[in-house]
């Protein structure tokens, strides 16, 4: 493996973390990317895409192993975004890391193309398709019990949202990893606070959200999920407990990046029109 | 038939430790074996069926052949979206077995009649269909679906399911068994119809009408020659199946049949009607929906006037 100049290792590593990687700009140019995508595709979700990139950008950025020349190398650490709805992100990232070029972009949501609008796995480096919330934890599961019972070094990553939270298969999958104290599966929920048709606490209120799942046996942290030295401290820490799953519930905001996106539920559909798109790009690149 | 399926697991577990098997918390008396022989290989995924069909689908991404268990509609119904989605969509090695496929646990009310699971599992990609005649049949469908990459779902019975099988048995996924031949009528049955329908057979023959009896133990994919055959070589076809007579395999042969030019033969299904079944034993409910060996020798008799007053 260490042939592949592409290859990131060293996941959880001890060393510090940020330091000479600028995890930030990583993470500017995938909302970047994001957004041109999803203007150009006149598609929805960039609000629940902008929730999730710093937490991909530190994954993908450090945390995760994997290879882009070989995307099903069997000893990668497998990454489920459970909310596959958030696709564009993680596209943006994967073509960013050198799985596919960067040109694929561009036909995001278009006729016949490779990149639908939900993560699809036969795009590299997607590890499952998904789309129908409440499968990624499950999954997620399987390939952890088969890391753990063959001893191999992976560890398995699942990106939730929280309106997901509301499915009953994500408990049963809760409770089973729990029991089974699958210490290399890692469940991320993106907490911001919005579902498709409203806020997450008058919808289906998840409260008390950390403490169901410390009840179901997991080691619960709950972080900024914007702070990108707080994820990768976290993330570089896991498991938090022996012998428990880890759970790290970060706290996002809708539509994050773009100041008259955050926090509007209209994002979940909304696609940016050419004058918002400007405006988007204008204060994306700004960003520090 | 699930003790035959059992062991055959077991033979195929030691064989090939790629072999899994996830129950829904089911099989008391028959899993046992299997889990204390194979702990590494096993897992009781508890009363929660989309998950028991997850974890199959992403062990399977890493490389296991998983047979998910339970009964009825809970392995198949319950969990449909993770059948289609995780482990049809990926391809995955996935082996769905219900036990108690028709209407096995008839006493136990609708709830438990699995009538319904041939046509919505049919309808998916990517997935084999099988529904084993006999406790030989269904050790070979085991072996088969093993070696065969890809998901499938495996309709068993119960138990104490006659043989229809004395000596070996040419048993191809995709190719239907030609029990008896004659060229009167076909019978084609699946799964737990098959041994009444060689009785019936036996007792056509009686009334000097010879009835070819295939096993069409792959619903999916269909053994289609061997429908032009029936067509071709036999008077009549006569469907027989515990399982309602929308989707299942009297619709997949209807449908060979209504798209080939100049297919004239008499057809008939025999299954349930697409209602909710009433309660009883196996026995009385196949024999109150004439899924009996006198209800398939009347139909056959039936079907053969009418096809003789049409010629």
């Amino acid at each position: 493996m260490q042939s592949s100049k592409h290859l990131l290792t060293a996941a959880r590593a001890p060393e510090t973390i940020s330091g000479d990687r600028d995890l930030a700009g990583f993470a500017r140019t995938i909302r970047i990317a994001t957004a041109r995508m999803i203007h150009r595709a006149k598609s929805s979700h960039i609000g629940s895409c902008f929730s999730t990139v710093d937490l991909l950008a530190v994954l993908y950025g450090g945390i995760l192993r994997f290879d882009p020349l070989r995307p099903t190398w069997p000893e990668r650490d497998r990454f489920i975004l459970s909310k596959g709805h958030a696709c564009a992100a993680l596209y943006a990232v994967l073509a960013e890391q050198g799985f596919f070029p960067k040109s694929w972009l561009d036909t995001f949501y278009q006729d016949g193309s490779a990149l639908g609008g939900h993560a699809m796995h036969s795009v590299p480096g997607v590890e499952v398709s998904t789309g129908s919330l409440g499968h990624g934890l499950s999954l997620g599961c399987g390939m952890a019990l088969t890391g753990k019972r063959e001893a191999r070094p992976f560890h398995v990553f699942t990106l939730l949202s929280d309106g997901e939270c509301d499915e009953g298969s994500v408990w049963e999958a809760v409770l089973f990893a729990g029991h089974h104290q699958l210490e290399n599966l890692v469940a991320i929920v993106d907490y911001n606070k919005i579902q498709s048709l409203g806020g997450v606490d008058d919808v289906l209120d998840l409260h008390p959200f950390a403490e169901k799942w410390s009840a179901c046996r997991w080691a619960v942290r709950e972080i900024d999920g914007h702070n990108l030295q707080e994820i990768e401290c976290a993330l570089r820490q896991v498991p938090f407990e022996r012998n428990r799953p880890s759970c790290i519930i970060a706290r996002t905001v809708k539509g994050k990046g773009v100041s008259f996106m955050e926090n509007e539920l209209l994002w979940h559909y909304r696609s940016p029109n050419d004058e918002e798109f400007k405006a988007s790009i204008a204060e994306l690149s700004s960003a520090s | 038939m699930r003790s035959a399926f059992v062991r055959s697991l077991m033979v195929l577990a030691e064989e090939d430790k790629r072999v899994c098997l996830v129950t829904g918390d089911l099989g008391f008396g028959v899993v046992e074996p299997f889990a204390a022989k194979f702990p590494g290989q096993f897992v009781n995924a508890g009363v929660a069926e989309q998950n028991m069909t997850g974890i199959a689908a992403g062990m399977a991404l890493c490389g296991k052949v998983v047979f998910t268990y339970s009964i009825a509609n809970f392995p198949t119904l319950r969990c449909l979206e993770q059948i289609r989605n995780d482990c049809c969509y990926h391809n995955a090695n996935v082996k769905i077995v219900s036990v108690g496929g028709g209407l096995a646990y008839g006493a136990l009310g609708a709830s438990h009649h699995a009538t319904e699971d041939i046509a919505v599992m049919r309808a998916l990609p990517e997935i084999t269909v099988v529904a084993p005649g006999d406790p030989i049949e269904a050790e070979m469908a085991t072996r088969a679906l093993v070696a065969r990459a890809g998901p499938a779902y495996l309709r068993l019975g119960r138990s104490g399911e006659p043989l229809v099988y004395s000596g070996d048995v040419n048993f191809q996924i995709g190719k239907a068994i030609r029990i008896t031949d004659g060229d009167d009528v076909t019978l084609i049955a699946t799964g737990t119809m098959l041994h009444a329908t060689t009785q019936a057979a036996t007792q056509l023959a009686r009334e000097g009408i010879a009835a070819r009896v295939l096993s069409m133990h792959t619903i999916k994919p269909l053994d289609v020659d061997a429908v032009f055959e029936a067509a071709r070589g036999t008077r009549a076809i006569i469907t027989v199946e515990e399982h309602s007579i929308i989707g299942g395999l009297g619709s997949a042969v209807a449908e060979v049949l209504a798209e080939s030019a100049g297919c004239h033969v008499r057809f008939k299904r025999m299954g349930l009607p697409s209602a909710f079944t009433a309660v009883g034993s196996r026995e009385f409910l196949t024999k109150s929906y004439s899924l009996s060996v006198e209800g398939i020798v009347e139909s056959a008799m039936q079907v053969l006037e009418l096809a003789s007053s049409r010629a």
